[in-house]
């Protein structure tokens, strides 16, 4: 256990996840600083060339430096996911917390057509958005809000709905203060820590279907590759076990497994903040 | 009391139905009244309006949204499901035989990833807390955390390209014998039965951990019943319920999954034809598609729950 201030401890495992969360937050800001090659540029006669000093992870399909590819990759992969799941958990929450404080038939509504919207299968929802309007960077993203927001939503509002329930809230009521006095000074305080976690959760969501998209080659479009792009454009190497399929590959796992293990091993402090 | 649970299994049936009916209209509205007009792709840019107008009436394309919905989803309650815009055969047809591959496929592996999953969850649940329950939850997590396509394509390296037993590419058409069969479906449902799996494993092995929490099963350990006996013979009843929902959840993940799979394998399954569809924008069989997979997705849905009510011992008569 790893003290970090104001009295929380993490395990050593969380702080490892948390660092490499951090690297690729970094990566995702600065790639265009320190990518070595431009990432467009062919730069090696050899196509899915071996790891060697001038090509850190090799060559892809084409002979573009593929340590430089999947920099840059991050921004994509990091960005669309961050930019969705924000818009996502925003709406949700906000969402799940009005349903939930002003109840009754709007609550009900509201429910039943989220519930609907769930049970549309994600990857499906996602292929038939980019059969109809095509695939860009503000439709992806606003798919994949599309496709977290309810799932968020009935999250939000099966917290809400105990913490409504309490007497801080019913005299804050009787007090008359409005709805978003209520929501946001009594309800939010007390669902944070597990909304944090939810957040966390659904981004890595939100990481594999993005992957899975541009896997199918229905998420971000050439000449710009994420990783799940750059795993599908260097297929063709996976008989050999080229590094230009592999690493890849590699990046998203780090990503996702790392954002999964934080979450299991955030602080009691911060994840049981619902807990009274 | 059984009325009461047929009062309930019903009411979820008609929630089925409702949401059948938007999904319906979701589907509908994202690929007809998106911007994107099917006739100028049909024809080209350099059509003239004239053979533009023509083809949209004949396609009814001139008909209020409405009431080309009303039509669509006539259709799809008696079976016409249209005619392909592509190849210009009825979409009915094109999917028939492709919606039978994808179903053995998924049957396939339910009936190797269910038994593995339940006996993984259960010795995990068992054992918990010993190396061999850690070992299942980190590897659980793992395929869990990453994309199915890095699953598939993590089976092709080490089966096809290091251990050369199996083709990297499924071609479900020429099937001489029981061994090419196996060989043939091997990849994509060892695939399915991993990512399937993990989910069903974490589920059966969290209700089984639930029900060991409980208080006679405390009672049960405190008068010096077995590990083995503990959760054999008091938790694992109790969490049939639990453990049946899970399964039927887990079921429900197969359909993302066989999207990737059939794609990656090129199985000539609903998946791969919805994908094409999707390449070729072939509007009316991604809608057809599209509802198939919504419809299996709320029927296993449908499943969990209706098990979830059967399960539970206070509806019981």
């Amino acid at each position: 256990m790893v003290r970090i201030g104001l009295g929380m401890r993490i395990s050593a495992l969380g702080l490892a996840s948390a660092v490499v969360i951090a690297f690729w937050g970094l990566v995702a800001i600065l790639a265009p600083l320190i990518v070595p090659y431009d990432p467009g540029k062919i730069v090696d006669y050899d196509y899915f060339g071996p790891m060697t000093e001038d090509f850190l992870l090799g060559t892809d399909y084409l002979g573009r430096d593929m340590l430089s590819r999947i920099l840059m990759g991050a921004r994509y992969t990091v960005g669309i996911s961050l930019a969705a799941v924000s818009l996502a958990c925003f709406l949700g929450v906000t969402l799940g917390m009005v349903a939930a404080v002003i109840g009754g038939l709007l609550d009900q509504v509201l429910s039943r057509v989220i519930d609907a919207f769930n049970s549309i299968p994600s990857k499906l929802f996602g292929l038939v958005v980019v059969a109809a309007v095509g695939s860009s960077l503000p439709v992806l993203v606003l798919t994949l809000t599309a496709i977290y927001t309810p799932g968020s939503y009935r999250f939000a509002r099966a917290l809400a709905v105990n913490i409504n329930a309490m007497d801080f809230v019913t005299v804050a009521r009787a007090r008359g203060e409005g709805l978003i006095y209520l929501i946001r000074e009594e309800i939010l305080p007390n669902i944070v820590g597990p909304v944090l976690a939810d957040f966390g959760l659904r981004f890595v969501f939100i990481v594999l279907l993005l992957s899975g998209l541009s896997f199918l080659g229905l998420g971000v479009q050439p000449p710009y590759a994420d990783w799940g792009a750059l795993v599908q454009e260097n297929i063709g190497g996976l008989p050999f076990g080229a590094p230009a399929v592999i690493f890849p590959s590699v990046a998203i796992a780090s990503l996702t497994i790392a954002v999964n293990m934080l979450i299991d091993n955030l602080p009691r402090r911060i994840r049981d903040r619902s807990a009274p | 009391m059984n009325l009461l649970i047929a009062r309930m299994i019903l009411q979820r049936m008609g929630i089925v139905l409702l949401t059948l009916l938007i999904v319906s209209f979701a589907v509908f509205a994202v690929t007809e009244l998106l911007p994107g007009d099917v006739v100028e792709i049909l024809l080209g840019q350099s059509a003239t309006p004239e053979a533009v107008a023509g083809l949209r009436a004949a396609m009814h394309l001139d008909e209020p949204a409405v009431i080309r919905f009303v039509k669509w989803l006539g259709g799809l309650a008696t079976g016409d499901l249209g005619i392909s815009y592509v190849n210009k055969l009825g979409v009915a047809e094109l999917i028939e035989g492709r919606l039978f591959n994808t179903l053995k496929l998924g049957g396939v592996t339910a009936l190797f990833a269910v038994p593995l999953a339940l006996g993984l969850g259960i010795m995990a649940a068992m054992f918990q807390g010993s190396v061999f329950d850690r070992v299942v939850s980190a590897a659980t997590v793992t395929v869990i955390s990453v994309p199915e396509f890095m699953v598939a394509t993590a089976a092709v390296l080490i089966f096809a390209v290091y251990l050369k037993w199996l083709p990297a590419l499924s071609l479900a058409g020429d099937v001489g014998s029981i061994g090419e069969l196996l060989r043939n479906f091997a990849m994509p449902v060892i695939t399915l039965t991993f990512v399937i799996s993990a989910q069903m494993i974490r589920m059966t092995r969290a209700s089984v951990i639930d029900t060991l929490n409980t208080p006679y099963c405390e009672m049960a350990l405190l008068k010096g019943a077995s590990r083995v006996r503990l959760v054999l013979v008091h938790a694992l009843p109790n969490a049939l319920g639990a453990i049946a929902n899970a399964v039927a959840l887990s079921l429900s993940y197969l359909l993302g999954g066989v999207i990737i799979v059939e794609t990656i394998f090129n199985y000539p399954g609903v998946a791969k034809l919805m994908v094409d569809a999707v390449a070729t924008r072939d509007l009316p069989l991604i809608q057809s598609c599209a509802m198939i997979f919504c419809f299996g997705f709320l029927m296993l849905i449908m499943i969990a729950d209706i098990v979830a009510i059967l399960a539970n011992p206070r509806l019981r008569g």
